[in-house]
């Protein structure tokens, strides 16, 4: 057990190591030293993930929840404690390889990339931070375990997205990641309260079992109590939600994501397109049962998932930034998993819609990280993010563009590879759970083929022009992880994925229906040859296209002016309506009543000390006329 | 372990002071004292360990008692348990920090450090009293210095701070004092004599009409100290104009010294009327923490920031007291201890700033992380445990009153509490922007000469994020430690 602990520690030493010292000692070793040290941890999560699959996880053919570790971190009463431990089970295994195979990319991949960069040693530091954050959050045992991780991988993505701290478009959008996610987690933190009130526990196993059971006394209680016409559950699971919805920019809090693409493209493919993104539906999977006990909050992730994945691809297919076309791609194939997870499981109790998010987040992190990778190696070699001056790259990088047409036809979902196996499994189970979802899902697939194929050709296709590069590719540690991920996405799709995930741990057999594949295949295929007229040779097409649809296109160019939403309601409602009249009342009401009394005061002794002038004959005069006063009111007594 | 050494440490430390002759012999002897508390608050720790280790369940350890003024009852009496461990920890800690960000204060050094150490004299003082008029005497005692050191030492219009500070602190003390007075003459119930000590006071039971009386009187008196809303409007303006070690000591120790006071005395003595003034305490604190994190967000100087914030801040602890259930205090008090590590060092870092670049506008401040990456980085660490980061003292803290907080089932309670916590993402917004604007963001000192921190600026930096790191890494043991003391204030509460 001492072995799974170190995956998370290893690098958490390493940031120790290289945040102190880094500079002084490792300001070349640097990526060296994290590369090793996540490479060893990357191998014991191999290790770990194939004990646990083929063997230790088992019993009785069902995979089961195991404790290994816990430490009793912060005992709030004697039921309720922050403890701090390692839950291993189908879906944190899952993710540990995940997330430490992306990153070892991403290591790799920066050696080449982050090369002479003046905090070398500080980028590998923050890196080794958001891997250990990221595997605490991961093996997490206990919702407030979650809950710290969950705001340290926020903090380390604030870090890196603000890496160029000079720069005030990074800074801008560091803070904004922060910001919006806070806010979310403002919503997830409430929603703990909620849970942990009721089910009398902080324990993910423990609540789950309380709170999954209907006949349980603490669901009876969490479902008798009510708010606002919804039961007590169903807030805390929308309020739980909430916070997965921010971190894993879902609609409306997504308006972050596509910003921090400022940061160093490695940094992208690691945090914001394969692990961090996707913990909110990892948050929501690890609470699967509650949340499956409760349609109302099923009804909410499954209509903001499929909204996000069709609002976020319509924009993808305007903008021109290929960081940012990405960004949305991300946000759109987030939606399908979030919206996999809401689909209302089937009588017998099989939920095919979470062994399909599952899958599909699985896949996604190898394409994704590998489509963000292959963009970081074209930024690296041509020094702009923007389309237009790009073309015709295919010869002078024939590794990233092979790579790259890969990881396009996965995410477009085409035979054999594995975004097609996993897309499919996710329209599959929206087929037999819910049509509309399931016409709208196809219909974003097809223009998920055509936006990315639209980046593919505008790239590698097209005009060539002119680059005046003396030097080649790249070097062999930024083609290397292209490669191997390459080779992760044309055979992830293979691994007969529903053996090992499901909701229950019992291994389904998943049936690979070829007449329901027809129909997202044709339409993969259409996107693909639209983009491939429009976009393949430099031409006017998209140009007049675009002047047709008009507004629509604006609209969609400009991200549908949420930002713009935004910032009128922080600025205008926050700032000016009660920042500022709450900074001027302090001033001016609160303290200006407390000078008043002082000055009243003082004003008022000014007044009465020619009282005691030191003149005798004053003295004299209030003495007698106290006297007769005095004798007035005595003989008016008197009487 | 003799607890008078904490006493008599810092007045012979004081007094040594005072037969210096320069800069260098006055600072030399202020570390050498602050550090030797230090490490007699390390060995009164491991002496209150060994204690409960060997099964000592009394509530007060290390107690002893002189008489002092026999004809009202007045006894130096002195004693700790968890929860004011903990907060001589703390006092020892910035004490330590503010020397060593002094170093080089030349104006009138002598009695510079000279107040320091008798403003650290009142303070332990007044954490081991457990003779509330002898406490009273303490907190007295940790007022005047206050006023010298904005006084003399300060910027800006220091005049006006420090009478602001002293004028409203001594309104406090003189709250305070009506309701010690009022708790000493009902302390004769069935014709015994009357008492000033708290523990005998605990054992009593005082009629509820006088705890609803004289409860409000303590409170608010205690409260002032500690920044109750509509009452805090000394701490920004007494901050602007203190000087660094002054500002630490002031949001470090001195506003915690009414925190304890008000769990202490008002709330330990005085249960009934704690109970019945409850929503105006939750009331009170839930406004300070909305109102001074929203007033925080408009400021523009990085001194009023962290002055509003440590208003926002303090109002979790009363927000803990207010809700009277265990886990909501022991929040409170580690909230206390938290808030002093962290508003000492971001201080710290806000004095080292404007010693190099002479402003502490956040518009004309850019890009330091370039130009002082120490100090820069010091100021981050002080913003994300002010924002409550997990791993940093702060999270620990908040996280227990919200837990606490959510443990009292009134909705009302419910609404202060989400409340609350949504004044996080305000600071959030709050930190961020000063962050982004004076550390990263476009350099605006091409001037290269302002030079990074010096060995005592570090070292005093160091010394306060380990202790946030303590906390923050390993909350149990703070939390072990103060457990037994809440315990014992929440026996009051048991029917």
């Amino acid at each position: 057990m001492l072995l799974l602990a170190l995956i998370p520690l290893l690098p958490l030493a390493c940031f120790v190591v290289l945040g102190l010292f880094g500079k002084k000692y490792f300001s070349q070793s640097a990526g060296w030293l994290g590369t090793l040290v996540l490479a060893t941890s990357a191998i014991l999560s191999l290790y770990t993930a194939f004990n646990y699959f083929s063997d230790s996880g088992k019993d009785n053919g069902v995979y089961q929840a195991i404790v290994p570790v816990q430490l009793n971190w912060l005992p709030f009463t004697s039921d309720l404690s922050i403890n701090l431990g390692i839950l291993l089970d189908p879906i944190s295994v899952m993710m540990l390889v995940v997330v430490t195979v992306v990153s070892l990319m991403v290591h790799i991949f920066s050696l080449g990339y982050m090369k002479g960069e003046e905090r070398f040693a500080t980028y590998y530091a923050f890196l080794s931070l958001f891997t250990f954050s990221m595997l605490g959050l991961v093996l997490s045992s206990n919702i407030f375990q979650i809950y710290i991780f969950w705001e340290l991988v926020g903090v380390s993505s604030f870090l890196l997205i603000g890496f160029y701290f000079n720069k005030a478009t990074a800074v801008a959008a560091s803070k904004k990641a922060f910001i919006v996610t806070r806010f979310a987690d403002f919503g997830f933190l409430i929603g703990i309260l909620v849970l942990s009130y009721y089910s009398n526990t902080l324990d993910f196993k423990t609540l789950i079992e309380r709170l999954s059971d209907p006949a349980s006394a603490q669901s009876q209680a969490i479902g008798a109590a009510s708010f606002l016409g919804a039961s007590a559950l169903t807030w805390a699971l929308a309020l739980v939600f909430m916070g997965g919805a921010g971190k894993s920019a879902m609609f409306p809090l997504h308006i972050w994501l596509p910003d921090a693409m400022e940061g160093p493209t490695p940094v992208s493919a690691l945090i914001h397109a394969a692990t961090m993104v996707v913990a909110g539906v990892y948050l929501v999977a690890r609470l699967f049962p509650v949340f499956s006990t409760n349609e109302s909050a099923l009804m909410l992730i499954r209509y903001i998932g499929i909204f996000s994945a069709f609002f976020a691809a319509i924009i993808a297919c305007t903008q021109t930034d290929i960081k940012r076309v990405l960004a949305y791609s991300t946000m759109s194939q987030i939606g399908y998993m979030m919206f996999a997870l809401g689909l209302i499981p089937a009588t017998d109790g099989h939920a095919a819609g979470f062994t399909a998010s599952m899958f599909h987040l699985f896949t996604h992190a190898f394409f994704k990280s590998l489509l963000f990778l292959g963009a970081g190696a074209i930024i690296h070699y041509i020094h702009s993010n923007e389309m237009r001056d790009m073309g015709g790259l295919r010869k002078l990088m024939p590794v990233t563009h092979i790579s790259f047409l890969i990881a396009c036809l996965a995410i477009a979902g085409i035979w054999p590879f594995a975004g097609f196996f996993s897309k499919e499994e996710i329209l599959h189970a929206a087929y037999q759970s819910d049509k509309p979802i399931y016409f709208i899902a196809l219909i974003t697939g097809g223009i998920t083929a055509f936006y990315m194929f639209r980046l593919y050709f505008n790239i590698f296709w097209g005009h060539e022009q002119k680059h005046s590069h003396a030097h080649g590719e790249g070097p062999l540690s930024m083609k290397l992880p292209l490669i191997l991920l390459a080779i992760l996405s044309l055979v992830a799709g293979f691994i007969p994925f529903s053996h090992y995930v499901t909701a229950d741990g019992r291994p389904v057999e998943s049936h690979l229906d070829l007449l329901f594949s027809i129909a997202p295949l044709l339409i993969a295929v259409t996107g693909i040859l639209l983009a491939g007229w429009l976009y393949k040779k430099a031409n006017d097409k998209p140009a007049r296209l675009a002047a047709t649809l008009g507004g629509l296109y604006q609209s969609a160019y400009k991200k549908f002016y949420i930002d713009e939403i935004y910032l009128f309601l922080t600025k205008n409602i926050l700032f000016n309506l009660v920042g500022r009249p709450a900074a001027w009342f302090d001033r001016h009401i609160v303290d200006g009543t407390m000078n008043w009394l002082a000055s009243t005061t003082g004003k008022l002794s000014v007044r009465i000390k020619g009282l005691q002038s030191g003149q005798v004959q004053s003295y004299a005069l209030y003495f007698f006329g106290g006297i007769a006063a005095l004798g007035v009111i005595f003989i008016y007594l008197w009487k | 372990m003799n607890l008078h050494l904490l006493i008599l440490l810092p007045l012979l430390t004081a007094t040594a002071i005072l037969f210096t002759r320069n800069l260098k012999q006055a600072r030399t002897i202020s570390l050498a004292g602050s550090i030797l508390q230090l490490v007699l608050a390390f060995v009164l720790l491991a002496a209150y360990w060994q204690e409960r280790a060997t099964g000592n369940t009394a509530p007060m350890l290390f107690e002893s008692s002189y008489a002092w003024f026999p004809a009202l009852h007045i006894n130096y009496h002195i004693g700790v348990d968890g929860i004011s461990i903990a907060m001589i920890l703390l006092t020892a800690f910035v004490v330590v920090a503010g020397v060593l960000v002094s170093w080089n204060v030349e104006k009138m050094s002598r009695e510079f450090f000279f107040l320091l150490a008798f403003l650290a004299l009142g303070a332990y003082g007044f954490f081991l009293s457990l003779d509330i008029f002898t406490m009273f005497f303490f907190l007295e005692i940790s007022v005047i210095p206050k006023f010298l050191l904005i006084g003399i030492w300060g910027s800006g219009k220091k005049e006006y701070s420090a009478m602001k500070l002293a004028l409203m602190l001594m309104g406090g003390s003189a709250l305070v004092f009506v309701g010690l007075a009022g708790l000493y003459f009902n302390t004769s119930v069935n014709g015994g004599s009357y008492t000033f000590d708290l523990m005998q006071i605990a054992q009593l039971n005082i009629p509820v009409e006088v705890q609803k009386l004289f409860f409000p009187f303590a409170f608010l008196g205690f409260g002032i100290f500690t920044a109750l809303f509509p009452f805090h409007t000394w701490v920004p303006d007494g901050h602007a104009s203190a000087p660094t070690a002054a500002s630490m000591f002031l949001a470090g120790i001195s506003m915690k010294l009414g925190g304890y006071g008000a769990l202490r005395v008002a709330t330990f003595l005085m249960p009934d009327g704690a109970a019945a003034w409850s929503w105006v305490i939750i009331l009170l604190a839930t406004i300070a923490i909305i109102y001074g994190a929203f007033a925080t967000m408009m400021q523009t100087d990085l001194k009023y920031i962290n002055a509003y914030s440590s208003v926002s801040h303090v109002g979790f602890v009363l927000l803990g007291i207010g809700m009277l259930t265990h886990t909501a205090i022991v929040g409170a008090v580690l909230q206390m201890v938290s808030h002093g590590l962290m508003t000492a060092l971001f201080f710290a870092a806000i004095g080292m700033i404007y010693g190099r670049t002479h402003t502490r506008e956040v518009a004309q401040l850019g890009g330091l992380l370039k130009v002082m990456p120490f100090i820069s980085t010091v100021f981050v660490i002080a913003g994300l445990s002010s924002l409550g980061l997990p791993g940093f003292s702060g999270f620990v803290a908040e996280m227990t009153v919200f837990m606490g907080s959510w443990q009292n089932p009134d909705p009302w309670y419910r609404l202060a509490t989400i409340l609350a916590i949504a004044s996080i993402v305000v600071t959030a917004v709050y930190i961020l922007r000063a962050t982004g604007k004076a550390i990263m963001g476009p350099a605006m000192h091409s001037d290269h000469q302002l030079g990074d921190a010096a060995w005592n600026e570090k070292l005093a930096a160091a010394l306060l994020i380990i202790g946030i790191l303590a906390i923050g890494i390993a909350p149990f043991w703070l939390n072990d430690l103060v457990q037994p003391g809440v315990t014992l204030i929440m026996s009051k509460f048991q029917p």
